[in-house]
């Protein structure tokens, strides 16, 4: 049996969400786009919280709610000028985009009722990560180890942010 | 009552649908990344979810969902740089707009 602070937890999570997503792909005015995004992103580190990935959630909001969120809004007001005269984002063929939207989302719902046993699984008791194992499996080379994919990050990140100030400097 | 796989996967699947929403029928290039956000997101959050429900205990959903969630930051940093170069030349980022490579 589940807590009522849980699933009072879940169902505000999942309500913002849906909302919000929703929103945030049919608002007129783009920093309120951004906005629903950060609400989104927020939720989903929620979910983090829920399933008992700590630090999972706690990274989705230093780097979604943080930095990806802060980049948005600057990129729009470098981009757009604000206020109540700006002028709206509109949206084109709409007809199409809600069938293919629609139609994903029936694929995957097909799929997962077809598919799934397991949907119906519920959460285990708590098996928490301890940070000194997560690091450990981080920087470890055997079979459960992440070493070479966690080096291969850290070289992308480099040159992403060599090419962020090649291609955004002022010739 | 208690809370099922399918109960966290609906939520996901809405924001992914939206994002294929937002992707298709904006035509501003921002809006049009911040979609391309939701999609990565609910990605995520699959990766997280059947980790914890049907794995308990392993890490791999878990890793993947950390180095997705880096992959995606540093894509929206190079992404909005592109972005912000052509706002320089073109002086609008709305795609209809922008119909030359090279000026």
């Amino acid at each position: 049996m589940e807590s009522l602070g849980n699933i009072i937890m879940y169902v505000i999570i999942a309500l913002s969400i849906i909302v919000f997503s929703v929103m945030a792909v049919t608002t007129k005015k783009i920093l309120r786009a951004a906005t629903y995004l950060l609400f989104v992103l927020l939720a989903t580190a929620g979910i983090y919280f829920q399933l008992d990935y700590q630090f999972l959630g706690t990274t989705q909001i230093a780097v979604y709610a943080g930095g990806v969120v802060v980049l948005f809004v600057f990129a729009i007001l470098l981009t757009h000028k604000p206020g109540h005269n700006a002028e709206p984002i509109t949206s084109h063929k709409k007809a199409q985009g809600i069938l293919a939207a629609v139609a994903c989302v029936v694929l995957c719902g097909v799929a997962l009722f077809s598919f799934g046993r397991f949907c119906f699984k519920t959460l285990g008791g708590g098996t928490d990560v301890p940070m000194g194992k997560l690091g450990m499996s981080m920087l470890s080379t055997g079979s459960d180890g992440y070493l070479l994919p966690f080096e291969a990050l850290s070289v992308l990140l480099l040159a992403c942010i060599i090419a962020g100030v090649v291609i955004a400097r002022r010739r | 009552m208690e809370l099922t796989l399918l109960m966290y996967l609906i939520p996901s699947l809405i924001m992914f649908g939206c994002g294929i929403y937002g992707f298709l029928t904006r035509k501003n290039m921002i809006a049009m990344l911040i979609s391309l956000e939701l999609m990565l997101n609910a990605v995520d959050i699959n990766f997280a979810l059947f980790n914890r429900f049907l794995y308990p205990g392993k890490l791999e959903g878990m890793m993947f969902s950390l180095f997705a969630i880096a992959i995606a930051a540093a894509e929206t940093a190079v992404a909005i740089a592109i972005i912000i170069n052509v706002y320089r030349i073109a002086k609008n980022v709305d795609i209809n707009q922008i119909n030359k490579l090279k000026f």
